[in-house]
């Protein structure tokens, strides 16, 4: 008061200094006063910031204009965020001149695929009619499956089911196949699997296995090539000592069609994305999966690292675990299907048929007793085949290259024998106290339509149902057995033991001093008499 | 997840092949909000299901005004008939660490700690108690270990009022594509740990009201962590799912005010983890 003054008229400020005119004041009596004060307080309301370019009339402005348009609850709490919010939006409006590149978030894309999986395909009217010829429709009825496992809870969205049928109609035309069926979904870390199980068409599997062949052949030749040049160039340096380490046989895979290979697997990560057919599995490959347990990435062709090294990728590994729970938890109906009369019933029959004459039993005896399911799917042996193979007939080839030395010291491989075909699963045992299946009927409060549903404690994931004639296995999960205990990773092996004990570098005492002086003496002594003994010759002559 | 939107979540989080059959959802949609009426919670939460071996139980939370209090939990056999469970404690917790294998579906059956831990059951001996564990201790301390370690919320959902009671932020608007795939905009919520560990300059970014809780980006092990995030359907759903409880799905819509989590499992920490990445 008193010490900025006096105000000339034109500067802000002036007549403030009066009393009774500062705008600090809370009663301005003076009507003109109290005019000149509003005027100043908005004067100062519109100063526009020097930061950003707004000033606090607008933005009050604004911020009430949207509160009144809103009218939102408890509008005091909530404020500072409808402030910020103001500001935000005309911080972007003001500054862009430039339009935004329209960003095409992936949704779209997405969007699109699943699309084209609803478009029909021009060369549809011929597929038709040789389904006909076919006999059996080769499509799965994925949605009625869907629908008796919904009964129990388990399941995919209706969505997400319909695209998978969609994707299976896409998958046939392609391919030539015989049979398919939905066998499941493998989660993963980044991406998920889902995966058909499907019989190719008899002419397809002869054309891949010849294939095959040819690339082995050409592979051979090009190491016999190689095998003469080398042995050129080792007759003129000295050869390291050769290790004496042989590793056991290879235990060769089965054949396709057969045992673990019986069915062609096709995955893919989403319905709408192409399908990748899996290579066949080999025993060494299962032997494998069996000690280790990974988390599947969602990539085929990720690496699998692991002790012990997993002979293979994820393509592989996921192979591998297929064979494996499809082993152990496909079960159908007691009596579903039957041993073929024709054949005489060998122990390693692997050939099933459908029995005509199957009466289905009513849903309260399949869910008490579980001898009313049974395996339909070989198990696998310790091996890693369904059907055993003694590796030491494969090294009868090996006996013309190899030394005839090593044939004694190859073991003895006992034959191993796992259970037939169509075994109850009554007699599958569980671990601990846990019995390796649960069955339980799908509702209890309408008992004529509920479904008999079978969950696998050994294999948490893979469910069964039955209904009258139907049945279906399926499999939702990340791929790995269960297990009381945790998982102990395999030890390596142990330190390679010391070379062979040979006598150049065996180890003896070194002589003492009076032997060494009793032993010159003696030499000295023999060279005496032998010179002797030449004087005495040469005083002969 | 919230009672009111069940079936829709459900149907975003079936991508893991768990879900309710539909005569559960029907039972659920009409004990639920008799829940709510009778123990007068605001709000209503389906927890999930635990598989045992002879049954499941189906489990359902009450929360009051302040989202962050200790919740009621509440479990059923059929989702019809609700029956609360005490509060965990520590004693509880601890004795369940012990216990491990599947759940045997009958909420009577004991453990007995005899055969698995010897110390255990002699310390309950001395304090007179019987040396077993009854399976609703232990299915009261595993839904407490699940929610602890891995119950999580997205980032902004919840805001701590300057009173210290939280509740839901009526602003939140859900996260953008981009901030859902990062582990960083997901809150654990349960009693921050490492917050007050956080570098000054870190803690200068902080939003007090929002980021009051701990974030996934920490969680054991590091690096790719205990998460598995994925955008299905092309990016309109974002699911993590957690590896640590297998069976912990948690969902969220971007740009919506849509998320929350289930579980549908065994109730068994997968103590494999370090081996299975």
């Amino acid at each position: 008061e008193g010490g900025h003054g006096p105000y000339q008229p034109h500067e802000p400020g002036y007549g403030l200094d009066q009393p009774a005119y500062s705008p600090y004041e809370d009663e301005i009596p003076d009507a003109q006063a109290r005019m000149l004060a509003i005027k100043n307080a908005k004067a100062y309301l519109l100063k526009t910031s020097t930061k950003s370019g707004l000033n606090l009339y607008d933005h009050f402005a604004t911020i009430l204009t949207k509160i009144l348009d809103e009218q939102p609850e408890n509008t005091v709490d909530i404020i500072e965020t409808i402030s910020q919010d103001v500001k935000w939006a005309q911080f972007r409006k003001k500054m862009d001149t430039l339009r935004d590149e329209h960003l095409i978030p992936p949704t779209f894309e997405a969007a699109e695929k699943c699309k084209a999986l609803f478009v029909k395909e021009a060369g549809e009217e011929e597929h038709e009619e040789l389904d006909e010829e076919m006999g059996e429709p080769a499509l799965p009825n994925v949605m009625e499956t869907a629908f008796y496992f919904e009964q129990a809870g388990i399941g995919l969205s209706k969505d997400e089911c319909y695209y998978i049928f969609l994707a299976f109609k896409n998958l046939i035309t392609v391919q030539p196949i015989q049979t398919c069926r939905f066998w499941g979904k493998i989660l993963g870390l980044e991406m998920n699997y889902i995966i058909a199980e499907v019989q190719l068409r008899e002419g397809e599997e002869e054309e891949e296995r010849g294939e095959e062949e040819e690339e082995t052949v050409a592979e051979e030749e090009k190491e016999m090539g190689e095998g003469e040049e080398d042995e050129e160039q080792k007759e003129k340096e000295p050869e390291p000592p050769k290790s004496t380490y042989k590793p056991p046989p290879e235990i060769p895979k089965e054949a396709n069609g057969t045992g673990t290979n019986k069915y062609v697997y096709f995955v893919c990560n989403e319905p709408g994305k192409p399908w990748v057919k899996l290579p066949p599995v080999t025993p060494a490959q299962i032997v494998c999966a069996r000690q280790i347990k990974k988390f599947f990435t969602g990539r085929l062709d990720a690496p699998i690292v692991s002790f012990p090294p997993f002979p293979g990728n994820e393509a592989n590994y996921l192979r591998a675990q297929i064979a494996r729970i499809s082993a152990g938890t496909h079960v159908s109906p007691t009596g579903f299907y039957q041993f073929p009369e024709d054949e005489e019933e060998e122990e390693g029959g692997d050939t099933y048929e459908e029995n005509p004459e199957f009466e289905p039993p009513p849903v309260a005896e399949m869910v008490e007793s579980l001898a009313m399911w049974a395996h339909h799917v070989k198990g696998i042996l310790k091996q890693g085949r369904c059907v055993w193979i003694n590796p030491a007939q494969k090294s009868e080839e090996d006996e013309e290259e190899g030394e005839e030395e090593e044939e004694e010291e190859e073991e003895e491989h006992q034959e191993e024998t796992g259970q037939p075909l169509l075994t109850l699963i009554s007699e599958d045992e569980g671990m601990k106290n846990i019995p390796a299946w649960t069955a339980q009927a799908s509702t209890n409060l309408i008992p004529e339509y509920s479904i008999a549903i079978l969950q696998s404690n050994r294999w948490p994931g893979a469910y069964a149902f039955a209904s009258g004639r139907k049945f279906e296995n399926i499999y939702f999960g990340w791929g790995h057995k269960y297990s009381p205990e945790s998982h102990t990773p395999a030890l390596p092996p142990p330190a390679e033991a010391e070379f062979p004990i040979e006598p150049g570098i065996t180890e003896a005492a070194d002589p003492t001093v009076e032997e060494e002086l009793a032993f010159k003496a003696a030499q000295e002594e023999a060279l005496a008499e032998a010179e002797e003994e030449e004087e005495e010759e040469g005083e002969d002559d | 997840m919230e009672a009111l939107s069940l079936p829709a979540a459900l149907s975003l989080v079936a991508g893991g092949g768990a879900g309710l059959s539909p005569e559960l959802r029907a039972a659920l949609g009409a004990s639920l909000p008799l829940l709510q009426r009778d123990y007068r919670f605001e709000r209503v939460w389906f927890w999930g299901c635990i598989q045992g071996v002879r049954g499941a139980y189906y489990i359902a939370q009450g929360l009051g005004p302040d989202r962050a209090a200790p919740r009621s939990r509440l479990y059923s056999l059929n989702c019809l008939d609700w029956s609360l469970l005490t509060p965990a404690t520590e004693e509880m917790l601890a004795l369940a660490e012990e216990v491990k294998g599947r759940f045997q579906g009958d909420p009577s059956f004991e453990y007995s700690l005899a055969e698995i831990n010897p110390e255990a059951a002699a310390r309950l001996v001395q304090s007179g108690k019987e040396p077993v564990m009854k399976e609703e201790a232990r299915l009261i301390a595993t839904i407490e270990q699940i929610d602890r370690a891995v119950g999580i919320v997205p980032r902004g959902a919840f805001v701590k009022t300057p009173l210290g009671s939280v509740h839901e932020n009526r602003h939140f608007e859900g996260l953008s594509l981009a901030e859902a795939k990062k582990l960083s905009s997901y809150f654990h919520f349960t009693e921050p740990t490492n917050l007050k560990n956080k570098t000054l300059l870190e803690k200068a970014d902080l939003d007090p009201s929002t980021d009051f809780l701990n974030s996934l980006e920490h969680d054991i092990p590091q690096g790719k962590g205990s998460w598995s995030i994925q955008l299905e359907k092309g990016g309109s759903v974002v699911v993590l799912r957690s590896l640590l409880w297998l069976g912990l799905t948690f969902y969220h819509v971007p740009m919506t005010k849509q998320f929350g989590y289930v579980y549908f499992g065994t109730g068994e920490k997968n103590l494999d983890l370090p081996f299975m990445l």
